[in-house]
């Protein structure tokens, strides 16, 4: 049986991309199984008593080292903020390739804990900051402190000691460009480095925690049990600054969501399911409840959907207890499309990740295949046709072309850049001023002008000649004959209209990181959590691949 | 250090803030970036060319033929080589094109350095006795290295390579006679085992 892959025009809008979940394609799992066999150290660790000081963590392998350089400083309380703006973290911290020297950490000390107006050099890859969660960081030092392991209520509420609030790359603030690093056997995908970043920072701040309450009472100290530190992760904040990336790599998001979905069309396709497979599905949904039900926010419109997810995925158990045999054929694809016909969005995408468990051998060659060579696509072929254009525009952005950019409020509002920060920004075109210096991220209205555009003139002409007239469709003719090749390239929605929520784009992207329990702090940014339940650094050659769905928080 | 990365983005915007299309910049920024990754001074020329288009009036050619001429102003290397991309496939049959009066030729060069790649032929640019080898947008090669860029041509020529061989037959058979010292001799009991021994080929 064949099964088609699923439709873009359905996956491809927000309500749907902001319903992804994690799965074993996400990019933190695909770097622990990466890593798993390079040898981690704690290299350095020069921390005065109350924890300020730096240190260095590194992964080897053969000729390769990748080294964490932290820098722990001391920040008062009101110089704390998780907003971009912030000038102060309580941590900053940089991945370095290869061993740092004395000089390279006494420059670094220097540049690290500016962050964006410092600036690094091609020994980077990765520039990142934290700041405590001082309310359960200092319970935890307290009651270490005492010789007690902390309130479990507390860590479980929260789920970690620190959240950072920027993790870049790819040469940002003179990191090192990911052409230089793009074809080391290591970095078979995307953002790996990142990962491998926030992955050390966690350890820091078990290592920080411990060491801070030792010295606060060193005889009667005890240091945080390895099964705790195990539940807690890292966590983020995350702004508008994600939104406009997946916009402005259309190749990547398709190779992204297309691995997703051959993950899927190949499950639903196998015939008969092994006994093993289907005992180890069940097991992980089963024990993935706890990530629902222990998934705190204050927004209401999360809470409504982990609500429908939660009264969902109870459904969906009842009918595989009671009125489903995986000794039938197919019985993946019966899942599915008992799904599509009973649940909701975030419940469907919430199985899907799930299916994917028992089966490496399709996940695993799909990783590779989530990078992408941009450049190999930016040049317009404008030998083609401006009936060419027509036809993609018509058969890839239908939906798209039923939007009515004559009402104000599909129109309402355009993305900028903050001239403060240099951070994307999303603003009210008719409250607000600076519209004109609009960001060419309104893709569906530009479809739609390119469309009539190319009717209104009629003669079918190349589209060498079309640009000669059209310069300022440029932009959006590149996009169309992307989407011709790259199916899932293009979210098949709105991205200015005034019912845009801006956390789906975070959480479609951050869902492809791995995050869990989004936590939306308003429609414009959130809160996750990051590596909670992951293996410790020191057990990485034998972990349980299926950590997140065993987390006790 | 600016990473390549820095250079695309602010190449980008800035050249969105010069009055170009946002699908302009993107052609922008590729092309500086490219130009400082083979060390030459693209960030410098854009920069002097957005602070010179303030004050001077630059033509803008759309439409390019084998000979191109521009009686007042001097041609704008943007447009002229986004039109040069755009228009490739029908430049490419003209053995040379000529463009007088062209302004920063150097930004010109990044786009006809894409080109070169685009069509997979080498493009030899001469202007003012300088001559520039681009090769496959993999390098750009030219015999006045260190010699400061010009801000103006007043009189360039492209000439699109055909791909033949860098070398004559004689060079070419000395050297594979040499290479043949590497082969064994096969006896005649190994080649009636190898692959399609002992069949007709018309069966």
């Amino acid at each position: 049986m064949k099964v088609q892959l699923r439709d873009p025009n359905t996956i491809m809008k927000l309500s749907r991309l902001g319903s992804f979940h994690q799965s074993k394609l996400s990019f933190l799992r695909s770097f622990l199984n990466e890593f798993k066999d390079w040898e981690y150290k704690r290299d350095l660790f020069n921390l005065d008593r109350f924890g300020y000081g730096h240190a260095v963590y590194s992964f080897k392998k053969d000729k390769r080292t990748y080294s964490l350089i932290c820098f722990a400083n001391k920040i008062k309380d009101d110089e704390r903020s998780d907003r971009v703006i912030a000038t102060k973290w309580d941590a900053a911290f940089t991945l370095h390739d290869g061993v740092p020297t004395q000089k390279d950490i006494d420059r670094l000390k220097n540049e690290v804990p500016r962050q964006e107006v410092g600036r690094l050099s091609f020994k980077e890859l990765t520039l990142s900051r934290a700041n405590k969660s001082v309310r359960v960081f200092n319970h935890v030092v307290e009651r270490l402190s005492e010789g007690k392991q902390p309130d479990l209520e507390l860590l479980s509420n929260v789920g970690y000691l620190y959240r950072t609030t920027a993790v870049y790359g790819s040469g940002k603030f003179g990191l090192a460009d990911r052409f230089r690093i793009k074809n080391r056997e290591e970095i078979n995908g995307p953002f790996r480095l990142e990962m491998m970043l926030v992955y050390l920072v966690r350890q820091f701040t078990f290592d920080q925690v411990n060491h801070v309450a030792h010295h606060k009472n060193p005889s009667k100290s005890v240091v945080l049990d390895r099964k705790i530190c195990k539940n807690l992760g890292i966590g983020n904040s995350t702004g508008l600054g994600m939104a406009p990336f997946i916009v402005n790599h259309p190749t990547l998001l398709n190779n992204w969501v297309m691995s997703r979905e051959i993950a899927l069309k190949k499950i639903r396709e196998i015939k008969i399911v092994k006994k093993k497979d289907s005992v180890l599905f069940i097991d992980c949904l089963k024990k993935s409840l706890t990530n629902i039900t222990s998934w705190n926010t204050d927004s209401e419109y999360q809470q409504i959907k982990i609500k429908n997810l939660l009264k969902d995925i109870k459904k969906f158990m009842h009918f595989i207890d009671n009125n489903f045999d995986f000794e039938d054929e197919y019985p993946f694809n019966q899942i599915y499309l008992w799904l599509e016909d009973k649940a909701c969005e975030e419940c469907i995408e919430y199985v899907v990740s799930i299916m994917m468990e028992p089966y490496n051998e399709i996940t695993n060659p799909l990783v590779s295949q989530m990078s992408s060579e941009e450049d190999k696509y930016f040049t317009i072929p404008t030998n083609r046709t401006t009936k060419d254009l027509i036809n993609i525009i018509e058969k890839k952005y239908s939906n798209i072309l039923k939007i009515n950019f004559e009402k104000k409020q599909n129109t309402q509002n355009f993305w900028f850049i903050s001239k403060n920060k240099e951070e994307p920004r999303l603003a009210d075109r008719f409250k607000e001023g600076g519209s004109k210096l609009e960001q060419p991220l309104a893709i569906a209205r530009d479809v739609k002008k390119l469309h009539k555009k190319l009717l209104d003139t009629k003669k079918n002409s190349t589209v060498a000649e079309f640009l000669s007239k059209n310069s300022e469709l440029r932009h959006i003719v590149r996009r169309v004959f992307i989407v011709e090749k790259f199916p899932y390239s293009e979210i098949q929605d709105n991205t200015i209209g005034k019912n845009l929520m801006p956390i789906d784009m975070l959480r479609l992207k951050l869902s492809f990181f791995g995050a869990l329990k989004f936590d939306p702090r308003s429609d414009k940014w959130l809160r996750i959590c990051m590596f909670q339940g992951a293996p410790l650094p020191d057990e990485l050659q034998n972990y349980d691949e299926q950590w997140v769905y065993r987390s006790s928080n | 250090m600016k990473s390549l990365s820095e250079i695309e983005t602010t190449a980008k915007r800035a050249s969105k803030a010069a009055g170009f299309s946002w699908g302009e910049a993107e052609e922008i920024g590729k092309c500086i970036r490219q130009l400082e990754m083979f060390n030459l001074p693209g960030i410098k020329h854009l920069n002097s060319y957005f602070i010179d288009k303030k004050k001077n009036t630059y033509e803008n050619l759309s439409s390019i033929n084998q000979s191109n001429s521009s009686s007042s102003n001097p041609y704008c290397p943007i447009i002229l080589g986004i039109s040069f991309l755009d228009q490739l496939k029908i430049l490419e049959n003209y053995e040379k094109i000529y463009i007088s009066n062209i302004a920063y030729p150097i930004i010109f060069l990044s786009f006809l350095s894409r080109s070169s790649e685009i069509i997979g032929k080498k493009i030899k640019v001469k202007f003012e006795e300088k001559e520039i080898l681009l090769n496959l947008n993999v390098n750009i090669y030219s015999n006045f290295l260190n010699i400061e860029f010009p801000n103006y041509s007043k009189n360039l020529e492209i000439n699109f390579i055909e791909n033949k061989d860098n070398f004559n037959e004689d060079e070419w058979n000395s050297l594979y006679k040499l290479s043949e010292n590497t082969f064994v001799e096969e006896t005649d009991s190994l080649k009636k085992g190898a692959a399609g021994a002992g069949l007709t080929d018309n069966d």
